[in-house]
C-alpha cells in the first residue's frame, strides 16, 4: 500500500456523483514506474525449499558487506509535497481556487457547504470533493445541489492526501474559474499534516465544541489561513466563551482571520462569501 | 483519540519506508535516523510502533528508528526576540502572541545504516 500518494491503496474508494463541465487534468503522475521499484519482494513463500542438509558457513562473515551510512536528507512526506505542488500549479493555471476544509466531524462543515453552493452556484463557478472513511451521503447531499461532486471513501484511513485528490480531479471535471472544495475527514489531527495543494487552508470549529479546541489542537489551528466559528445560533445554549476563544486562536495563530456564523441561520454568511470571491479574483502571481 | 493518532503516524511510518527503499533498494536496513520537530504533530512512540509494524517483510524489518527531536526556534513580530518553542501555544515574554515560527514542523530523514 502507498500511503503517501493514495496510488494502489486498497482502502481508497472514489465515487462520482456529479461531473462537472470542466477539463480533466491531464495525468502527470505516473504512480506504475516507481511502484515496480518498491515493491519488488513478494515474501510469500521465503522456505519453499527443504532444507536437506546444513552448510557449514564458516567465512559468512567476509561476505557480508560492512555496514554503510547512506545521507538521504529528504522530507518524509516528499512524495505527497510533490504531488501537493503539481495539484497547486494545476489549480493555478486554470483559475481554481482549492480550499482544504478541515474540522472534527459534527462541526457542520457539510452544511456549509452546501449552504454556500446553494447560494452562489449561479454565480460562482463550484466544484466539490468530499472525504470521508465510508460512504457518498455528503457527495450526494453536495450533488443534490447541481453541484459537481466526488466522493472519496478511505477507508481505515484518517485523512486525504494529495494523490487522492490527483486522482479526483480527473473524474470532477472542474467548472474554471472557480472554487475546488475540498473537504477533508473529519478529524483535527492527522489532516493538518498533508498537503494537498490547496491554496487556502480552513479550520472549522463550533460553538458546542467549547472555546478551547484551537488550544488542545494547535498544529491544525496554527496551519489555517481561516477559522470559522459555527453554529453561532446556538451560542446562548451552550454558554460559549468568545473571548477566551478569540484568545486561545491568537495564542496558537497571529495570522488567521476568524469568521463566526451559522450555515443554518445564514447569520455570518456574507463575510464568507467575500472571503471567496476576493480569493477568487486574486490569483497567485506566479502559478 | 488514540486511534486516530496512531493513524496518521502510520501513514508517516509507511512514507519513511518507501522513501527508504527508493534508495536502498533491496538492501538489509538496520538504522534510520529520523529528524521529527517538536512541533510536527507526529508522537514518536506511536510512530516507533507503527514503524515496526509497518517494516516487517521489508528490508527495513526490525531496523532501529532513531529520532532525534529538536525544539522549534520562533520570531516575535513585536520586540524581535527569537526563541526556543516545545509546543504550538506561541507566547513571547514580552506578551505577544504575534510570533512566527520558524524551524520546528519538520520531518525530515536525515540517514539510513544499511548492512
Amino acid at each position: 500500500m502507498c500511503a503517501t500518494c493514495g496510488c494502489g491503496q486498497p482502502g481508497m474508494r472514489l465515487v462520482v456523483l456529479a461531473e462537472g463541465a470542466g477539463k480533466p487534468p491531464e495525468h502527470p503522475h505516473q504512480p506504475e514506474q516507481p511502484h515496480q521499484q518498491q515493491h519488488p519482494h513478494q515474501p510469500e513463500h521465503p522456505h519453499q525449499h527443504q532444507h536437506e542438509h546444513e552448510h557449514e558457513h564458516p567465512d559468512d562473515q567476509r561476505h557480508r558487506p560492512a555496514p554503510e551510512t547512506i545521507s538521504l536528507e529528504r522530507r518524509v512526506l516528499d512524495h505527497n509535497d510533490r504531488l501537493a505542488e503539481t495539484n497547486r500549479a494545476w489549480f493555478a493555471e486554470h483559475g481554481l481556487l482549492a480550499v482544504n476544509l478541515m474540522s472534527s466531524p459534527g462541526s457542520g462543515k457539510t452544511t456549509l457547504l452546501v449552504r454556500t453552493v446553494t447560494d452562489l452556484l449561479p454565480s460562482l463557478g463550484m466544484s466539490v470533493i468530499e472525504g470521508d472513511q465510508e460512504t457518498t451521503l455528503d457527495a450526494e447531499r453536495l450533488a443534490a445541489t447541481g453541484c459537481p461532486a466526488v466522493q472519496v471513501n478511505t477507508g481505515s484511513g484518517c485523512h486525504l492526501d494529495a494523490g487522492m485528490i490527483e486522482r479526483a480531479l480527473g473524474p470532477l471535471c472542474p467548472p474554471a474559474p472557480g472554487v475546488v472544495f475540498i473537504e477533508n475527514v473529519g478529524n483535527l489531527v492527522c489532516p493538518g499534516l498533508f498537503d494537498l495543494g490547496e491554496r487556502e487552508r480552513v479550520v472549522i470549529t463550533s460553538v458546542t465544541e467549547g472555546a478551547d479546541k484551537p488550544l488542545k489542537y494547535p498544529a491544525m489551528f496554527h496551519s489555517a489561513s481561516l477559522v470559522i466559528l459555527n453554529k453561532i445560533d446556538l451560542a446562548p445554549y451552550v454558554d460559549f466563551d468568545d473571548a477566551a476563544f478569540a484568545r486561545a486562536v491568537s495564542m496558537v495563530s497571529h495570522h488567521a482571520q476568524v469568521l463566526r456564523l451559522s450555515a443554518t441561520t445564514g447569520a455570518g454568511l456574507a463575510a464568507w462569501y467575500e472571503w471567496l470571491q476576493i480569493r477568487v479574483k486574486t490569483q497567485p502571481i506566479s502559478p | 483519540m488514540t486511534g486516530v493518532h496512531g493513524m496518521h503516524e502510520l501513514a508517516i511510518a509507511e512514507s519513511v519506508i518507501e522513501a527508504v527503499r527508493d534508495k536502498t533498494g533491496e538492501r538489509t536496513v538496520l538504522t534510520v535516523r529520523l529528524e521529527v520537530g517538536r512541533l510536527s504533530g507526529v508522537l514518536v512512540d506511536s510512530l516507533q510502533f507503527c514503524f515496526m509494524l509497518a517494516a516487517a517483510d521489508t528490508p527495513l524489518a526490525g531496523a532501529e528508528l532513531q529520532i532525534h527531536q529538536p525544539a522549534g526556534v520562533a520570531r516575535c513580530a513585536s520586540c524581535g526576540a527569537e526563541f526556543e518553542v516545545t509546543d504550538l501555544i506561541l507566547l513571547c515574554e514580552c506578551g505577544s502572541f504575534d510570533v512566527e515560527v520558524l524551524t520546528g514542523q519538520q520531518l525530515l530523514i536525515n540517514s539510513v545504516e544499511v548492512g
